[in-house]
C-alpha cells in the first residue's frame, strides 16, 4: 500500500492566534510529510496543536489566527496561498475530514442519503439521480444496513456508530486522497470504536487514501498508524514507525505518555505520571518547552531549544539525551521493557533477512 | 479486598430504574441490578453507553426513587428515607465526583466557596478563620496551591477543576464516594495524576469508592472488584483480575477483546470477540449464579453447567 511518494509536505509551518490577552503562539515550527497510502498518527495532549495543525491542511483557520512562517506543499502548490474558490475545490474532493462528534457533524435537517451525495454533485456536477446511486453504493461500503430503506432517513434516528459510518461515508465518496481524521472514536464505545476502525483500515485498502489520524488514545494509535508523530506545545517532539515509537522511544514525553496508561496488565500502587501541566503558548519558555515536567531534564533544555537527533532514518527525537555529550539516562521500567522488546524483534528481523538473502543467494 | 469478613457499607439489591413507567416508550434503563460494595473497597462498574452504570450511581446517591428494589448503606435503607437529619447524614456520608470539570463548577462562586458549601451547609465550620483553615488543608490535600481559593474556576486547567471537585467531595468528611468517569475529560497525562490522587485518599482517609467508568484499562486499574452492566443488567461480578483474566461472560469477552492496546505486535494479532446478545433475551429466568468463588454470571438454571465448564477450563475453582 505504501509508496516513497511524498503527497503533502508540511515545512516550517508557524501559525498564531491573536487574542485579547496576546499571541498563542500554537504552532512553533511543524515540519512533517504523509505518504501515500500510508496512516500518520499525531498524537498529543489537548492544546499541544494537532487540530490545528490539520486545520491549517484543510484551509479552515479561525479569523483571528495567523501564518506567521511555513508552507504546506500539495501538488506543487503551497495550500496556505490558496484563494478560497481552490480552497472549496479541494475539501471534500481531494482533502476530507472526518470530526470527532458524529452527533454535530451531520446536518439534522437533511436526509442522510442527500448528505452523502452532496459532495458528488458540488464537486462533479453530477446529476441527483446518480448521485444517489453511489451514496447508496457507499452506504453498502460502509455498512449500514438495509440502506435502501435507510437513505431517506434524518440522522437522528441513527446511533451513534451509523452516524460515524455516515460521516465516513461523506468524507470518502469522491476517493479523497487525503482523509483527515480528527478523534474520529473519541466519542465512540469501544465495541463500536473497534468497527469503525476495522472500517477504516478496510476502506483504505480499497481506496488507498493516505490518513492523517489524530488521537490521543495511544491504544488505536498502535492499531492503526504506520507511522506516529508525537506533538507537545506546537512542536512535533519525536517522530518514527509505529515500532519505533512504541518500543524504541527516545523522548521523555513519549516515555511520560507511554508509561501513564495503564494496560489491562498494569497492576501496583502508583501510575507513573506526568507532573505539571503543559506550559502557556501566550509565552513559551525558552529551551525545551517540556522542561519543567522532565524528570530527565538537563540545564541545556531550559537554555536552548533541542534539534532532531537521528535515531534511525525513519526516527528522529527533539531530546538533548540523544546529544553525544548527554549523560546516561536509564528510562522508566515500563519503557526498559519495550526497549527490550524492540531489540528482540530487531534480532528476529535482522536473521529473518539473513534466511532471505541466503534464499536469494541459491537461487 | 477479598475478605469475607468485611463490612459491607452498601447493599443494593433487585434494583430497578425505570423511566416513563407505563408509557409507550418506557425504559428499563437498570433493570433488577444487585450488588454489595465492603468497606474501603473500589468497586468499579463498567459498560457501554446506555448500560445503566450512570443511572445506577444517581439511584445510590437518592437522585432518583428507584422504581423498586432496596438500597442499604449502612444498613439503612435508603429508599423511601424521609427523615431529614438522616437525610443529611446521609449526604454527607456519600458524595459525588462528576465527569464534566468544566460543567459541574458554579462559574460564579470563588474556589473557597465551592469547596465550603458543604462545610457552610452541615455547620462543620465553628468560625470565618476555621472555615478558611478548612478549605485551606483541602486545597493542600488534593494538591493544590492554598492561595488559589479566591480564584473562579475559569482560572484552571481541566485537571485542576477535577481537583477541586474531589476537595469539595472531600469537606464533608465523606466515608462513601461515587465517582462517575471522572478522568474521561481529562488529558491522558492528567488522568494519571488524578488516579493517583484518588488512590492516595482511599489509603489515607479509608474511603470506600463506586468507580464508573468506560475505559476499561483504567478502571481495572483502579478497581478491586468490577460489575459489568449491559442493557441495564448485571452479566458478571468478580476481583478486576478475575473478571479481566478469566472473563467468563461472551459479552465481557467481547467487550475486553475491543480494548485497544497500545502495544503494535499486539494489535496486529488482535482478534476481536463477537457478542450474540441471546444470553440476556429475557425468554428465560437469569440471575447472578457464583460461578467460582466470589466470581458471578448472570445465567439461568440450563446455562450454569456450561460457564462452570467455561471456568473448569481456564483452571478456575468451581463451586
Amino acid at each position: 500500500m505504501e509508496s516513497n511518494e511524498n503527497i503533502l509536505e508540511v515545512n516550517h509551518l508557524k501559525i498564531n492566534f491573536n487574542t485579547y490577552a496576546g499571541t498563542v503562539k500554537a504552532i512553533r515550527d511543524v515540519s512533517f510529510n504523509l505518504k501515500k497510502g500510508e496512516t500518520l498518527a499525531i498524537v498529543g495532549e489537548s492544546g499541544s496543536g494537532k487540530t490545528v495543525t490539520t486545520r491549517s491542511i484543510m484551509g479552515l483557520l479561525a479569523a483571528n489566527s495567523e501564518v506567521a512562517g511555513g508552507d504546506i506543499q500539495f501538488h506543487g502548490k503551497d495550500i496556505l496561498k490558496m484563494s478560497q474558490k481552490e480552497l472549496e475545490q479541494l475539501r471534500g474532493a481531494q482533502i476530507a475530514q472526518i470530526f470527532q462528534d458524529p452527533m454535530t457533524s451531520l446536518d439534522p435537517t437533511m436526509r442522510i442519503g442527500r448528505q452523502i451525495a452532496e459532495p458528488l454533485m458540488v464537486h462533479k456536477g453530477m446529476k441527483k439521480d446518480k448521485a444517489m446511486a453511489q451514496a447508496l453504493e457507499m452506504m453498502k461500503l460502509v455498512g449500514i444496513t438495509d440502506a435502501e430503506q435507510r437513505i431517506n432517513d434524518y440522522p437522528h434516528q441513527f446511533s451513534g456508530g451509523m452516524r460515524q459510518r455516515i460521516v465516513i461515508a461523506i468524507a470518502l465518496i469522491n476517493y479523497p486522497e487525503i482523509l483527515i481524521a480528527d478523534e474520529p472514536t473519541t466519542a465512540l464505545d469501544v465495541t463500536i470504536q473497534a468497527q469503525i476502525l476495522d472500517l477504516m483500515r478496510e476502506l483504505q485498502n480499497k481506496i488507498s487514501t493516505s490518513i492523517i489520524f489524530i488521537t490521543h488514545d495511544l491504544g488505536v494509535v498502535a492499531g492503526m498508524a504506520d507511522r506516529v508523530a508525537v506533538m507537545y506545545a506546537g512542536k512535533i517532539v519525536e517522530y518514527g514507525t509505529v515500532d519505533e515509537i512504541f518500543y524504541n522511544p527516545k523522548h521523555p514525553y513519549t516515555w511520560g505518555l507511554l508509561s501513564s496508561m495503564p494496560t489491562l496488565d498494569t497492576n501496583g500502587e502508583e501510575l507513573p505520571s506526568i507532573p505539571g501541566t503543559p506550559p502557556d503558548l501566550l509565552d513559551p519558555p525558552a529551551g525545551d518547552a517540556f522542561a519543567a515536567r522532565n524528570a530527565y531534564a538537563l540545564k541545556i533544555d531550559t537554555e536552548q531549544e533541542p534539534p532532531f537527533f537521528k535515531v534511525s532514518d525513519t526516527h528522529y527525537a527533539a531530546t538533548w539525551l540523544l546529544h553525544p555529550d548527554a549523560p546516561k539516562v536509564t528510562p522508566p521500567e515500563q519503557i526498559l521493557e519495550r526497549q527490550e522488546q524492540f531489540a528482540k524483534m530487531q534480532k528476529d528481523l535482522a536473521q529473518q533477512g539473513h534466511h532471505v538473502e541466503e534464499e536469494e543467494e541459491k537461487q | 479486598m477479598e475478605d469475607q469478613n468485611a463490612k459491607k457499607v452498601l447493599e443494593v439489591s433487585h434494583l430497578k430504574q425505570y423511566f416513563n413507567v407505563g408509557k409507550k416508550d418506557e425504559v428499563k434503563a437498570v433493570d433488577d441490578v444487585s450488588f454489595d460494595i465492603y468497606e474501603g473497597e473500589t468497586f468499579g462498574l463498567v459498560g457501554e453507553s446506555g448500560s445503566g452504570k450512570t443511572t445506577t450511581g444517581r439511584a445510590i446517591i437518592h437522585l432518583y426513587t428507584p422504581t423498586s428494589g432496596s438500597i442499604l448503606f449502612n444498613g439503612q435503607q435508603v429508599i423511601g428515607m424521609h427523615d431529614r437529619a438522616k437525610m443529611q447524614q446521609f449526604r454527607r456520608d456519600m458524595q459525588m465526583i462528576f465527569q464534566d470539570p468544566y460543567a459541574s463548577l458554579n462559574p460564579r462562586m470563588k474556589v473557597k466557596d465551592i469547596i465550603a458549601e458543604g462545610i457552610d451547609i452541615n455547620h462543620l465550620a465553628k468560625d470565618d478563620d476555621d472555615r478558611s483553615q478548612q478549605v485551606a488543608d483541602l486545597l493542600d490535600t488534593v494538591g493544590l496551591n492554598r492561595d488559589h481559593a479566591s480564584r473562579y474556576p475559569h482560572e484552571f486547567s481541566g485537571g485542576q477543576r477535577q481537583r477541586i471537585g474531589i476537595a469539595r467531595a472531600l469537606a464533608v468528611q465523606p466515608k462513601f464516594i461515587i465517582a462517575d468517569e471522572p478522568i474521561s475529560a481529562l488529558d491522558v497525562s492528567i488522568q494519571a495524576q488524578v488516579v493517583n490522587l484518588l488512590k492516595e485518599l482511599q489509603r489515607k482517609r479509608k474511603l470506600t469508592y463506586l468507580f464508573i467508568a468506560h475505559d476499561l484499562s483504567m478502571v481495572k486499574y483502579i478497581s478491586d472488584r468490577i460489575g459489568v452492566l449491559h442493557y441495564g443488567r448485571m452479566l458478571e461480578v468478580g476481583s478486576s483480575d478475575e473478571v479481566y483474566n478469566h472473563p467468563l461472560h461472551d459479552y465481557t469477552r467481547s467487550l475486553l477483546s475491543a480494548v485497544p492496546v497500545p502495544d503494535p505486535e499486539y494489535e496486529r494479532t488482535r482478534t476481536q470477540i463477537g457478542y450474540d446478545p441471546k444470553y440476556e433475551d429475557g425468554s428465560k429466568k437469569r440471575e447472578l449464579v457464583e460461578i467460582s468463588p466470589r466470581h458471578y454470571v448472570q445465567a439461568s438454571e440450563d446455562e450454569i453447567p456450561m460457564y462452570q465448564e467455561r471456568a473448569k477450563k481456564m483452571g478456575l475453582e468451581i463451586l
